[in-house]
């Protein structure tokens, strides 16, 4: 029970500092889970996130679901996910209740224009922590530039690369083992 | 039964909203008109507070028209009646994942799954990014553009990026502090002119 007890609380922290969304939730999810807890490793994340794109729902939720699986099945999976959503229901119920010009408030915005500058950053040391594992081949390299270039300049459903990329994954490795094979 | 019609309404979008938060946005809004809750104007009000809070942005907005429609116990209604499809879906992911983690073909989907996750990831912190050191957009050519730099962010970010290298403390501790910065002396160098 305690250490279901951990989960829940190791992802209440996380989701009580994310800011803005999945994708900002990353560099919590590496201090939380791989580096203080040694709960997955940071490819384990990665493909969490992966996966996490293409399924419905939230992706912070997916995740958490993910990790807490890992570790200790159901009930893991329902405190991760209990945990990661807690804060948000107190949070959001305060505001709504009293504070409902919260966003219209000009220290607010003020302080979020500061932390978005953190996630920034934190994003940024996020993306290159993951770059070793997830580019290891010029092929990775290409299909990586293709993505964020594709997603930047155009809007597309991330369903489409994920699924795509996938799929291109599973073809060059078989066009590789068959070229290796006449090598021999 | 306002707690069933939530939770069902929520359900629904945790099932077929797929990409993340924003992604809810189309279904909410369609909610929003087809039961009369809340129009566009009320949607933007609660996305700027979900996205001026910490916690997932699906999750913040659920919790948000929950409350509004059914008090406290409304708001976890529709918060749990969105992430059951999540949880549900994953679970049987995650045991499948389990069992073939080892095998080939997995090894091979990750191969290619892998730099795509991270490039939509660099593409979305990209995105924020501009939101953030350019926020009025490139335009202009180079000079305006960088007249149109936030110079105060961009200093900021830079120390932050060598204090997290420095210290490597958690990031709630740099999170903190830079909200902190962002009310505190933002204003002040707003008041100079920066």
């Amino acid at each position: 029970m305690k250490k279901l007890w951990n989960v829940f609380f190791a992802f209440a922290k996380i989701g009580g500092f994310t800011f803005g969304g999945g994708y900002a939730m990353l560099p919590m999810l590496q201090r939380e889970v791989v580096e203080k807890n040694g709960w997955a490793t940071e490819e384990e994340l990665m493909d969490y996130y992966a996966i996490g794109q293409c399924t419905p729902g939230i992706i912070a939720v997916n995740v958490a679901t993910f990790v807490g699986t890992k570790l200790y099945g159901f009930w893991g999976a329902v405190f991760a996910t209990l945990g990661v959503v807690f804060p948000s229901i107190v949070i959001i119920t305060v505001i709504a209740a009293v504070l409902s010009n919260f966003a219209d408030l000009v220290w607010v915005q003020n302080a979020f224009a500061g932390i978005r500058v953190c996630v920034c950053v934190l994003i940024f040391n996020a993306v290159v922590k993951l770059y070793k594992g997830a580019v290891v081949d010029k092929i990775t390299l290409g299909l990586f530039l293709l993505v964020f270039l594709l997603m930047t300049l155009l809007d597309l459903s991330p369903v489409l690369f994920v699924v795509v990329c996938g799929l291109a994954g599973l073809l060059i490795r078989a066009l590789q083992q068959k070229k290796g094979g006449e090598g021999k | 039964m306002i707690y069933l019609i939530l939770f069902w309404e929520f359900f629904q979008i945790g099932l077929f909203a797929v990409g993340g938060g924003l992604a809810t946005l189309p279904f909410l809004s369609e909610l929003g008109s087809r039961r009369g809750w809340f129009n566009e104007n009320d949607l933007a009000d609660m996305l700027a507070i979900s996205e001026s809070t910490p916690g997932p942005i699906g999750v913040n907005m659920a919790t948000y028209v929950g409350y509004e429609q059914g008090g406290i116990l409304g708001g976890l209604v529709a918060t749990l009646g969105m992430v059951t499809p999540c949880l549900v879906i994953i679970l049987f992911v995650a045991k499948f994942l389990q069992k073939y983690r080892e095998s080939r073909i997995v090894n091979d989907l990750f191969y290619g799954l892998r730099p795509a996750s991270l490039g939509l990831i660099a593409a979305a912190g990209f995105g924020v990014w501009l939101l953030t050191f350019v926020p009025m957009g490139i335009t202009g050519g180079l000079l305006g553009t960088l007249a149109a730099v936030e110079w105060k962010s961009v200093v900021l970010a830079v120390l932050l990026y060598f204090l997290i290298k420095k210290t490597k403390k958690s990031p709630i501790l740099f999170i903190v502090l830079s909200g902190i910065i962002g009310a505190t002396v933002f204003p002040l160098l707003e008041g100079l002119g920066l």
